[in-house]
């Protein structure tokens, strides 16, 4: 069966190879049969991966441990669905789900455009499995899944295997590898479409309009898959936060900063006719940020605790991106007649300028995330010294930039076009304005000092003033029209124009997540050595120490610590922090408890016995407005699905439509 | 045509003020937080300079040195014959992965008693097993030693 399956995937490698040649040869010999064997190849490779794919799950799950995958993957005792799971849990297979994935996407994308584009497929296909390629060759020669233990000479069969790491037995871990593959793999696709265009020559920005649906959805799949890393590692690494500025964190994070860059900056394009290159190089600054993004979480390149091993892979990777990006500038530079701006920035005051600033910051974000992942591997090569920076240094770039984009997504939706007068700015912003301020104002009679924060909360109240005022006034105009009531006609509105207001409910939900972020400021943290009936206060809650209860299954073996808490002198239940022994990994967890109200999570973990006698120490954390992230996400996602959703009206913009170019035009001065 | 010249310039100069602030606030940043990885014995050999520094050591964390008392948590970091000891006493729980023989990065700074005091501790799989590949967890060893 390995035989089959790693003949699936060699087999795979060499179709897609044929694919980028046949329709490269194809379209450049003028053989619509070439082309057309082209993309007959490109379901053959999914076909072939699927056949991989399923016999590596079905050796996972049947418990196939003669292969070295399985036996350090799976184990008799686990849940099927993690047996499942642990086709993503190592290198190996993970890459093959990348694979899979982008074989997947490709297959879709090739089928769904069988009649249309017939210039610019040939190179789309191209991209796509000249990607692939790279991969099946990693998976092809240097790390195989489906390998077999040898000892000596012989095949072994281990009996059972070590099982997935407990602490990525969870279900969020089961859907965040996927989530975040999916948003990966995705933008491949757009970026084979920027690239199609540019080798073709395409005039105008159908590239743009192809993969919107493409690029909205990736960007959802990334969203939901750092989401989900944040709460995999709030509720169940138990380190008490959600973020924590590792360099696998910020990995999947550059990607979604270029990426929602570029979400703000085809409006500029569509709109007006401007950024053309600007978009290029934000689409392929976010490919090959996330193939980066897989080769920093496999090469070992930056320490990380939760890296992949150490492997050959780096240099491979290296090579990929540097041919890849080369390849790209190249075409950039040499296409850049055919991407000339069709208009030209008037006014600081004006919608186009509070897009470029977003854009300048969210890359600025990018860059420095960027450069505190390398310092280290900067300041090596440089000085010769290994330096790191860590979090503060994180925060105190990233706090201020959020800060802007939080009062441009405010400023945003009100600014003209072109350019505004500031009696114009001044009306419009009126009510938000007040609105932020009233809730500093409230804010700091209550005694919040911390400026951040303060800043923080007004500009969120801002912008919900602003989005508020955006479905009013819509709604009302409506009303007026159609008679209906005040809800009707904020659906209505809605559906006539899902990507504006669907752009809104998103931004809504991202006010949510600056809210949870917020709450950061004002944690409150305490490590105890406590006795059994002892209590401790943390905040307004009152913890009464109880026994620890020992108990053990064929797993693992648990010890939990019963916790009385009250709150204001009230009992309010009991919480359950545990430690956990897994037999066969010989691997201890902590598991977390946690209290969510919406204002605040009450946190509790059992660090274990102290060495000094009886006592057990206990970490209690609370931490106000965590749940506002999570629901944040679901704000977001609504919105993102309502952006999906084709608007009632098609709107059009009057603008001049780009038919064709010829040489070199003189720019036309205003 | 001076119009434009005019908006040119107060874009450049907008720009310029935004990206400014950030690269002072970066470079505010690295050298507050600016962390120099150094192994057990490079610290013995800094002598003074090293009480200054924040630095990242690491080694493996010595087999039954792990000791609770209180809020603080002692080890010994072991690299060959050499030993540093470890108080560590930060805000966040000390990861899953922390324990004898495990591998154990720690940020902070060596007290003037050859005590190292630590804010933050990670912690990874022994080398000696088989590392383990996984996803974006915190890397666990494996059972099976090669």
């Amino acid at each position: 069966m390995e035989n089959v399956g790693s003949l699936a995937i060699l087999f795979a490698f060499c179709f897609a190879v044929y694919a980028v040649i046949a329709s490269i040869a194809g379209k450049l010999a003028r053989r619509p049969f070439l082309i057309l064997s082209a993309e007959r190849a490109v379901y053959c490779v999914w076909g072939l991966l699927t056949v991989a794919a399923s016999l590596l799950v079905y050796s996972l799950i049947a418990g196939d441990f003669r292969l070295a995958y399985v036996a350090s993957h799976s184990n008799k005792s686990m849940d099927t669905a993690y047996k499942f799971a642990s086709w993503w849990g190592g290198q190996e297979g993970s890459l093959l789900l990348w694979a899979w994935l982008l074989s997947t996407y490709s297959s879709i994308l090739v089928f769904q455009n069988r009649r249309k584009f017939r210039d610019m497929m040939p190179y789309v296909t191209a991209v796509l499995m000249s990607t692939l390629t790279f991969f099946l060759i990693l998976i092809s020669f240097i790390e195989q899944p489906f390998k077999v233990l040898m000892a000596g000479k012989g095949i072994v069969d281990v009996g059972d295997g070590q099982g997935l790491n407990p602490l990525l037995q969870y279900w969020t871990m089961v859907i965040h590898p996927p989530m975040l593959y999916l948003g990966y793999v995705g933008f491949a696709v757009p970026f084979a479409f920027a690239m199609g265009s540019l080798i073709t020559k395409q005039p105008g920005d159908s590239w743009i309009h192809t993969t919107r649906r493409w690029t909205l959805v990736t960007w959802m799949f990334q969203t939901t898959g750092i989401l989900l890393g944040a709460g995999w590692a709030y509720a169940v690494l138990g380190w008490g936060g959600y973020w924590g500025w590792d360099p696998v964190e910020n990995a999947s994070l550059l990607p979604w900063i270029t990426a929602t860059a570029f979400l703000h900056s085809v409006m500029m394009q569509e709109k007006k006719g401007m950024m053309k290159v600007w978009n290029v190089v934000l689409v392929s600054s976010t490919f090959f940020l996330c193939i980066f993004g897989t080769f920093l979480t496999r090469s070992g390149v930056v320490q990380s605790v939760h890296a992949f091993a150490q492997s050959q892979l780096g240099p491979y990777f290296v090579t990929f991106l540097a041919v890849g990006i080369a390849g790209t500038l190249y075409l950039i530079l040499n296409r850049l007649d055919y991407l000339k701006s069709e208009a030209q920035l008037e006014s600081v005051l004006s919608r186009e300028s509070s897009f470029l600033f977003n854009n300048l910051i969210l890359l600025a974000s990018c860059f420095a995330v960027l450069w505190g992942t390398l310092f280290p591997v900067i300041s090596e090569a440089v000085t010769g010294e290994k330096i790191s920076v860590d979090g503060p240094f994180f925060n105190r770039v990233n706090i201020p930039i959020g800060l802007g984009l939080m009062l441009l997504t405010g400023i945003g939706p009100l600014i003209a076009w072109r350019r505004s007068s500031i009696e114009s700015l001044k009306r419009a912003f009126m009510w938000p304005a007040l609105g932020g301020i009233t809730v500093a104002v409230i804010l700091l009679a209550m005694g919040i000092r911390d400026f951040y924060a303060l800043m923080s909360l007004a500009l969120c109240a801002f912008v919900t003033v602003t989005i508020v005022i955006e479905f009013f006034k819509g709604a009302i105009a409506i009303r007026a029209k159609d008679h209906q009531n005040l809800l009707a006609s904020m659906i209505e509105l809605t559906h006539r124009n899902t990507r504006r207001y669907g752009g809104y409910v998103v931004h809504m939900g991202i006010v949510l997540m600056f809210v949870g972020f917020t709450g950061k400021a004002f944690d409150i943290d305490k490590t105890v050595q406590v006795q059994q009936g002892q209590t401790l206060a943390i905040g307004h809650y009152t913890l009464k120490i109880g026994d620890v209860v020992k108990s053990q299954n064929e797993v693992y073996t648990s010890e939990v610590l019963n916790v009385e808490v009250s709150s204001d002198g009230k009992f309010i239940g009991t919480m359950k922090p545990e430690r956990r022994l897994y037999i066969a990994s010989r691997q201890p967890t902590s598991n977390v408890t946690i209290r969510r109200r919406p204002s605040e999570d009450l946190y509790l973990n059992f660090a274990g016995a102290s060495n000094d006698g009886e006592g057990t120490v206990i970490q209690a954390y609370v931490f106000p407005l965590v749940s506002w992230i999570w629901a944040g996400y679901w704000v977001v996602l609504i919105g993102t699905i309502v952006c999906l959703i084709p608007s009632k009206t098609r709107l059009i913009w009057p603008r001049t439509e780009v038919v064709a170019v010829t040489g070199k035009h003189a720019n036309i001065e205003q | 045509m001076s119009g434009a010249m005019n908006n040119y310039v107060k874009f450049g100069l907008l720009i310029a003020v935004v990206l400014g602030t950030l690269a002072w606030l970066a470079v505010g940043g690295i050298s507050e937080t600016k962390t120099y990885y150094k192994t057990v014995a490079e610290i013995r050999q800094l002598g003074n300079q090293a009480a200054e520094r924040r630095l990242r050591v690491g080694g493996d964390i010595a087999v039954n040195s792990i000791k609770r008392n209180g809020a603080d948590v002692s080890f010994t970091l072991a690299q060959d014959s050499l030993r540093l000891q470890v108080v560590y006493n930060g805000i966040d729980p000390l990861p899953d992965t922390f324990r004898d023989g495990a591998q154990a990065l720690a940020d902070g700074k060596l007290g003037s008693d050859g005590v190292f005091h630590a804010t933050k501790i990670q912690a990874k799989c022994a080398s000696k097993y088989e590392a383990k590949p996984v996803m974006k967890g915190t890397a666990a060893p494996a059972v099976r030693a090669s």
